[in-house]
């Protein structure tokens, strides 16, 4: 089946998961970040790459990370960005999303970033859109949210620089999360010897395992000897029944603690997407400790997305 | 001209001493040596030990600054550069192996004043071909060589470095 996201070539032309790119593929982008990383260090924090494109996010869900960071992308790269406020926008006063598109289209844009609360919003552009525009997914549903696992990935192999060797475990709402689906697609793709989902059976998916994963029910067993530990948040606002006794309680099943880190490698470090939930998934004292790397994650989540954008856009050029 | 006319060690002598010379004229002041990536960076070993410069060499990759991303994509492994974090008011020797179009060079100015505004930047070219395009000119060169449109010289190395002229298969012709 031909993948959505590739050129006949088979080079990136849209993001919308990991789902089918090749080992090859991610590790270029993981590559083409790292190629930016001295950015930080220069007085014009920029790059003329994308000058004179234009970029618009468009995000129906609500983000803060996510969609600054990858409007510092698009600048960082000299793209011009448009971020449109969905809320106010003429999206509520019933324009529907192919009408959006086109009328964007209309105004010579050349990619859109999309975030939707609906799985498969950021393919139907991807299919519907002008051939020269790439379509990156900022997250859709509980489908995908393919840039957020690649910077993970990203930081990850600042640390641990090889993926084949590593047990990693991400630990909590595995159901309703589009970052450990793609994580997880990610993870399997380059390579790691083991990855452990941790969660109560209420939030974890039927069949978990056929994703390629052991499935714990205990947060200590699962820890045991691990490399990487990801924590997800709760996502309260995707819970439509009662899934979860109270926070309290979750915190003290599943929680990251002093403790419970201890059943984890000495050097094993601690990552998050964010936002996180202070006392509800993770204690304070590690999110801040040293062997957290969630302000990392943040901080390459701009390179990485500089990456993609980069490589998306690259294939199209006009013709010569 | 043929590989012969384009002995290495002659050409670096002559490069090398007429950047002394330079140097000398326009009074830089502990200056940055700089090498583009690739075989700017071979030549610019070889002449930052030379001229004796005290201040370690800099290295720099220009893929992100050119200018033909929208025609042929970007540069696979870009090297991130290797640039002291201050360079405002710094006086700089650019180094680079082949001047041709002078692109590469309107490039690695655009970058080097992302880092900062430099006082003085004199380039210094191991072979200076003909075929330029935008008015920019090397300062000091190790020979000045005419070719036909169609050949291109490639530098090898680092150790040990060495000259070849290719010619590029192309379907266009000379326009």
């Amino acid at each position: 089946m031909k993948n959505l996201q590739l050129t006949t070539e088979g080079k990136l032309k849209h993001f919308l998961s990991i789902d089918g790119l090749s080992k090859e593929i991610l590790t270029e982008i993981l590559d083409t970040a790292e190629s930016f990383s001295s950015m930080s260090e220069k007085q014009v924090k920029k790059v003329p790459l994308l000058r004179g494109k234009t970029i618009v996010n468009l995000f129906f869900e609500n983000s803060t990370r996510t969609r600054t960071t990858f409007e510092l992308a698009a600048t960082r790269l000299s793209a011009d960005v448009l971020s449109m406020n969905i809320a106010t926008s003429s999206t509520s006063k019933g324009e529907s999303l192919l009408d959006t598109i086109r009328n964007l289209e209309a105004m010579h844009v050349d990619m859109f970033v999309v975030r939707h609360a609906i799985s498969g919003a950021g393919h139907f552009i991807a299919q519907n859109t002008a051939p020269h525009i790439s379509v990156i997914n900022a997250g859709d549903g509980q489908h995908a949210h393919p840039t957020q696992a690649m910077l993970d990935m990203f930081t990850i192999r600042q640390h641990k620089h090889d993926f084949s060797p590593l047990k990693v475990a991400i630990i909590g709402d595995i159901l309703h999360s589009r970052v450990a689906r793609s994580q997880i697609q990610a993870l399997n793709t380059l390579g790691t010897q083991e990855i452990r989902v941790i969660a109560p059976k209420t939030l974890l998916p039927s069949h978990v395992e056929s994703l390629g994963v052991t499935a714990f029910n205990s947060i200590e067993e699962g820890l045991e000897d691990v490399d990487v530990i990801i924590m997800l948040r709760l996502q309260k606002e995707r819970m439509t029944s009662a899934l979860l006794p109270t926070e309290r309680e979750y915190f003290k099943c599943f929680g990251l603690t002093e403790e419970r880190l201890k059943f984890a490698k000495i050097n094993a470090i601690v990552m998050h997407p964010g936002p996180i939930n202070r006392g509800v998934e993770i204690a304070s004292s590690i999110a801040d400790g040293p062997q957290s790397v969630i302000l990392q994650q943040v901080s390459n989540g701009i390179i990485i997305r500089m990456a993609i954008m980069s490589l998306t856009l690259q294939n199209n050029g006009e013709a010569v | 001209m043929t590989n012969n006319n384009l002995e290495i060690s002659s050409l670096l002598a002559k490069l090398e001493a007429e950047l002394k010379v330079l140097i000398l004229k326009k009074g830089l002041k502990n200056p940055l040596m700089i090498g583009i990536h690739s075989g700017g960076v071979w030549v610019a070993e070889q002449l930052h030990q030379r001229l004796k410069i005290q201040e370690p060499l800099a290295l720099m990759d220009i893929a992100f600054y050119r200018d033909d991303f929208s025609q042929i994509g970007l540069h696979p492994k870009v090297k991130p550069c290797q640039l002291p974090s201050d360079m405002e008011g710094r006086d700089i020797i650019l180094i680079d192996d082949v001047f041709y179009t002078g692109r590469t060079i309107r490039a690695a100015l655009n970058e080097i004043f992302d880092f900062g505004r430099p006082n003085k930047v004199i380039l210094g070219v191991l072979i200076e071909r003909d075929g330029r395009q935008i008015p920019l000119q090397p300062d000091c060169t190790g020979c000045s060589i005419i070719l036909p449109i169609g050949q291109r010289i490639k530098l090898t190395g680092p150790t040990p470095l060495s000259i070849d002229i290719q010619t590029i298969n192309t379907d266009k012709t000379a326009a």
